[in-house]
């Protein structure tokens, strides 16, 4: 039976030899992630199971990152009780002030996803790993609590939508714009348990950094995951990173779809996502002079050290305008150290811009950044609900990176064509 | 089980950010949540909500974060049930799992106005408008989460089945 990679890598762990879209399958889990906020309840729900024993050590990973350095007392608390817990049943994976970056940016970057694995994680944006040929998903914490116990946990097998990207990107658009362009496509239900496929001959171009925005996004669209086939980009990306390979699988030739979007990218300019909602999508050049106060460069979505790369270069030279608040967050203690040995992070200094320590930052409204009634924002993250950042009056607009380092010296949302 | 209590009608897309802005996110007690359950989109809903109240809302009610928070908020401020065209699909994962009834129908979420009487029949699935009488069905739920419900939520339902999911 013909079958997508997301059927595959589903029926793998449920010990069958196929699946389809509908049915429920009880699968095996390779990796549970928890953070400080959703740590604590599974945490609570595991304790209440009963079980005594985590289901294995090594296949949980805790990561501190919301509202770290813990932003006051409450959020300590949160942080102890997950840190004590890890301590208690010997959970390798528990990453510390110094090592936690953002849970999305250092899972990939250490090694501890495959393609081919099953990930679940109490965060919607789980489904970042798709960018590795995983299935990965987000579930509240007390399915977490459950799997922290079992190691198992049920789904219903997605219907896939195959995105199928074709021509050549134009400069200054890359992965956050084909992702923005496909939630203004497809809106913020068009994928609700569905599985977002990445395909066609731009993607075989994307560097691993463009694909893992893209997948993060997934969610945006109410997709259960997002994923690309694993291919010579991702390997590369792996070596050194783990000492598994992981299992390689590819959509058969003849699986089916429940639908599928041809989108070319010749013509595509930056794209931005306009308050309150990440699919009301417009290309840069129609949205008129946007003044701000803050721009943020960071989140699990774009805090990645081409991220920073790409703004950077973007910078030398260059100031921030004034009355503008540009907030740069490093997704982890690795690419903070990189964008330093780089240079990258002079280069901001220079620029006018604050440097906060690898964490999520304003993106979600906890700390570091939130915004007052009336203000307004250009966020490199992937959402704009209302109130996300902060102030329910606030405005968060959403771009890329080269986008977000334009708009920091334009003061105002503009396009990197016209520095 | 029956639920009764008045109707609050929210739009589409109610995302969990608005259910409980991540602000109030670094606790986990439950009553401390609950104060601030919708607390940016309708300032009054805790202050004048009565125990067994219903939420009736659009399409894709829940999406955004897999914040469990937001299911647990509604629940410890007295939510009765959520009647929507839609659900998010970790929202509908959480609310099963912490027990929170939620219901599936567009002609329900469509029809039922703000400050409605409404009465709910959670084991056939029955959503009446008590003033004009007006029946509606939910869509059913598959049996497997059907037993979850039954047993009051995951753990209860783990429990029950020896830690088999
Ligand atoms: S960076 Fe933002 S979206 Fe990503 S995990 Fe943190 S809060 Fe969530």
């Amino acid at each position: 039976m013909a079958m997508t990679i997301t059927e595959k890598i589903l029926a793998a762990h449920a010990g069958k030899d196929n699946v389809s879209p509908g049915e429920l399958v009880r699968v095996n889990v390779d990796l549970a992630l928890a953070n400080d906020i959703t740590a604590p309840l599974a945490i609570e729900v595991f304790e209440g199971l009963g079980t005594g024993q985590v289901f294995d050590k090594e296949k949980i990973a805790l990561v501190p990152d919301h509202f770290v350095p813990n932003k006051d007392m409450q959020s300590a608390q949160q942080v102890k009780l997950t840190r004590e817990f890890a301590q208690r049943h010997g959970i390798r994976h528990f990453f510390e002030l110094g090592q936690a970056g953002i849970e999305h940016v250092i899972l990939p970057e250490k090694g501890l996803v495959v393609p081919g694995e099953l990930v679940i994680g109490a965060d919607s944006h789980t489904c970042t790993y798709g960018a590795l040929g995983a299935f990965s998903t987000g579930v509240g914490s007390t399915d977490l609590g459950a799997i922290m116990a079992t190691g198992m946990t049920w789904l219903k097998v997605p219907s896939s939508i195959r995105l199928i990207y074709e021509g050549v990107l134009p400069p200054w658009v890359g992965g956050k714009d084909l992702i923005l362009h496909t939630l203004g496509l497809l809106g913020v239900s068009g994928a609700v348990y569905r599985a977002l496929e990445f395909t066609g001959e731009v993607v075989g171009e994307l560097s691993m950094s463009d694909r893992l925005t893209m997948a993060n996004m997934a969610v945006e669209a109410g997709a259960k995951n997002g994923i690309f086939e694993p291919d010579g980009i991702a390997e590369e990306y792996m070596a050194g990173r783990s000492d598994r390979t992981g299992i390689f699988f590819k959509s058969d030739p003849d699986a089916v779809y429940e639908k599928e979007f041809r989108i070319r990218v010749d013509d595509m300019g930056p794209q931005v996502a306009l308050p309150h909602s990440p699919d009301r999508v417009r290309p840069i050049d129609e949205i008129g002079t946007v003044p701000l106060d803050q721009v943020f460069l960071g989140s699990c979505t774009n805090g990645r050290l081409e991220d920073l790369r790409d703004a950077a270069v973007l910078l030398e030279g260059r100031r921030v305008a004034v009355g503008i608040r540009f907030i740069v967050i490093p997704g982890s203690p690795l690419i903070y150290r990189e964008a330093i040995e780089e240079g990258i992070i002079q280069t901001f200094l220079d620029a006018g811009a604050v440097i906060g320590p690898p964490c999520c930052g304003p993106c979600l409204g906890g700390h570091m950044g939130i915004l007052a009634e009336g203000e307004r924002a250009l966020s490199t993250s992937n959402r704009n609900f209302m109130g996300r950042m902060g102030h329910p009056g606030s405005e968060v607009y959403l771009a890329s990176p080269v986008v977000a380092a334009a708009s920091a010296v334009e003061g105002r949302i503009a396009s990197p064509a016209e520095l | 089980m029956k639920i009764v209590g008045r109707a609050w009608c929210f739009g589409d897309h109610v995302d969990t950010d608005l259910i409980i802005p991540g602000r109030y996110l670094n606790v986990s007690d439950r009553d401390e949540l609950a104060k601030h359950c919708f607390a940016d989109l309708r300032p009054e809903f805790v202050r004048d909500l009565s125990p067994g109240d219903v939420v009736v809302a659009g399409v894709n009610f829940g999406c955004g974060s897999s914040r469990e928070q937001a299911p647990l908020a509604m629940k410890a401020a007295g939510v009765g049930a959520v009647v929507a065209k839609g659900f998010a699909r970790i929202f509908y994962r959480n609310a099963f799992n912490i027990g929170l009834p939620i219901l599936e129908s567009e002609e329900a979420a469509e029809q039922i106005g703000e400050g409605k009487r409404v009465s709910i029949d959670l084991s056939t699935g029955a959503i009446v408008e008590t003033g004009n009488g007006t029946c509606f069905s939910a869509r059913p739920i598959p049996d497997f989460m059907r037993a979850i419900l039954k047993q009051g939520g995951l753990v209860n339902y783990l429990k029950s089945t020896g830690g088999r999911i």
